[in-house]
């Protein structure tokens, strides 16, 4: 199986029906998670570490916190999923990304971040845990709000 | 005296060589700055890149030609026949012409007021019924100027023409342009008729200039992130006035159409990105 | 009921770019109203993507996700004239599933 760690987890912890694999269910600790750390005890294996493989692209200062566009591409061979995480966000995961074979390891989607810090993008391949981080600035201007 | 004098002479090399140094130092922390504010300016732009592929404006702009083509009122009619200045049922380019004078109506109308009176004589609709909840962003009213707006996505801003009518509102939105009013003495002018003007990292468009104009108005109607939900100029302009602490405007008034005016002829040969996306 | 998605989705030899647009308040429940009283949280908790019966992505999001969120993504194996359905879960149950073919 290709997700194996994380759907191993949530198979042993009892969230996944195994007769529909892809109809998992909200995985409600994954997201009272407080850090990157807590996130992997969760989701199993390694400990994370940083790695280049993985190309993380944002703006360094997003105009507006509720929405905050980011890019990530692993180059990490066999992509088992992304994670994106907002280290001061009251819920620091944001989403989880589960890759199909077939699908590229790429996605873009956008946050809500609640004050500026660093995102991290967390790619897990077989049983490793790899991240690469960016702190974003986020920014007030102008009037309305 | 020589000595002195040497002094004289050394003193004044020091003086000067610590007026060039200051000067040197001012020039470099404002070469800092600038280069500072270039990046800043750099990575603003490259987040509002990112988000104008994928602007949640287009789900508007989705709902509103849902309400378009949908029949409802009384008289159970879409809105297809609706006549936005070039003939009935014509969309292409029809937002790009207005505010303009309506012969049908006697009156200058912007979108929203043209749309409000297709649908009252199209579909029965009362005023208040088209205006439902124009005050929550999302609302229907919105939605189809979302919607007429992106058919005139590609094509410049053309100031109509066509009657007396038009140029005495240009002259009144004008007047309301540059006249202060409320508590705290403020125009539109006072913060929108000068260059590299800015509220907080926000730069402010200067409604003077023509090229700044245009960059701003060609985005109208736009998903503002902040609000996570589209604006109309209208809107905006009915907001412009609150934050002036002037009297509220109301909705469709001519004071508001008189003002869109105004800035139509300003940004006028600008091309509509029209939904864009701000701040 | 909620209101469509917009998906856009295109081929590049047998690559498929997806691109969706959720219409959907993604409420944190953190904010307060004006009267000062959280407003409950509502945020879509699960999207899946599928092309024929093969699923292409599936992702689990929280509220941190912006409201009407965007989701881009590309699969192998696609071709013109066929069909990429999406599909959301809320977390009140609400669901919403659109498609849209590949051009």
């Amino acid at each position: 199986m290709k997700a194996g760690g994380a759907l191993t987890a949530f198979a042993a912890a009892g969230w996944l029906n195994p007769a529909h694999a892809e109809a998992q269910e909200w995985n409600k600790a994954a997201f009272d998670v407080r850090s990157i750390e807590e996130l992997v005890k969760i989701l199993g294996g390694e400990a994370a570490s940083p790695n280049d493989a993985i190309d993380f692209n944002a703006p360094d200062i997003a105009e507006n916190g509720a929405v905050v566009p980011l890019a990530v591409a692993s180059a990490v061979p066999g992509t088992e999923s992304i994670a994106i995480l907002i280290e001061k966000n009251p819920n620091v995961l944001a989403g989880l990304f589960s890759i199909p074979e077939g699908t590229l390891p790429e996605i873009q989607t956008r946050v809500k971040m609640a004050e500026t810090c660093n995102v991290y993008a967390l790619v897990r391949a077989g049983g490793k845990n790899l991240y690469a981080v960016k702190e974003i600035k986020v920014t007030l201007g102008g009037c309305g709000g | 005296m020589k000595s002195s004098s040497g002094d004289e002479i050394g003193m004044k090399h020091r003086l000067t060589a610590w007026v060039a140094l200051g000067i040197g130092l001012m020039l470099g922390i404002g070469w800092a700055t600038a280069a500072d504010d270039r990046r800043a300016l750099d990575q603003i732009q490259k987040y509002r890149d990112m988000l104008k592929d994928g602007n949640p404006a287009d789900l508007m702009e989705l709902k509103g030609e849902g309400l378009w083509t949908t029949p409802r009122g009384p008289k159970q009619a879409t809105l297809e026949q609706c006549d936005l200045g070039l003939g009935p049922g014509v969309l292409e380019g029809a937002y790009a012409q207005l505010p303009r004078w309506f012969d049908d109506v006697g009156r200058v109308l912007d979108a929203e007021s043209r749309l409000i009176h297709c649908m009252s004589t199209l579909q029965g609709l009362t005023r208040d019924e088209a205006l439902q909840n124009w005050t929550r962003p999302g609302s229907d009213i919105e939605a189809l100027v979302t919607f007429v707006a992106a058919r005139s996505r590609g094509l410049p801003i053309r100031a109509s023409q066509t009657h007396p009518r038009e140029a005495d509102m240009a002259a009144v939105g004008e007047a309301l342009f540059f006249r202060r009013a409320g508590p705290l003495d403020f125009s539109c002018a006072t913060c929108h008729s000068q260059d590299a003007r800015r509220i907080r990292l926000q730069e402010l468009p200067n409604f003077l200039d023509p090229a700044s104009a245009r960059e701003s108005m060609i985005q109208w109607p736009a998903y503002r992130v902040s609000q996570s939900a589209v604006w109309t100029l209208e809107r905006r302009l009915i907001d412009c006035i609150r934050q002036m602490r002037a009297p509220d405007a109301d909705y469709g008034s001519d004071a508001i159409i008189a003002l869109q005016v105004y800035l139509q002829r300003q940004a006028s040969g600008g091309v509509l990105e029209a939904p864009g996306i701000k701040r | 009921m909620a209101n469509p998605m917009k998906i856009r989705a295109r081929a590049d030899g047998d690559l498929v770019e997806v691109k969706v647009l959720m219409a959907h308040v993604m409420e944190t429940g953190q904010r307060k109203n004006q009267a000062g009283e959280l407003i409950p949280a509502w945020f879509i908790q699960r999207v899946e993507a599928t092309y024929g019966n093969r699923t292409v992505l599936s992702a689990q999001w929280g509220p941190a996700i912006s409201a009407n969120p965007f989701l881009s993504f590309k699969f192998k194996g696609g071709a013109k004239g066929e069909k990429v359905r999406i599909t959301w879960f809320d977390s009140k149950g609400e669901t919403r599933t659109d498609e849209v073919v590949i051009g």
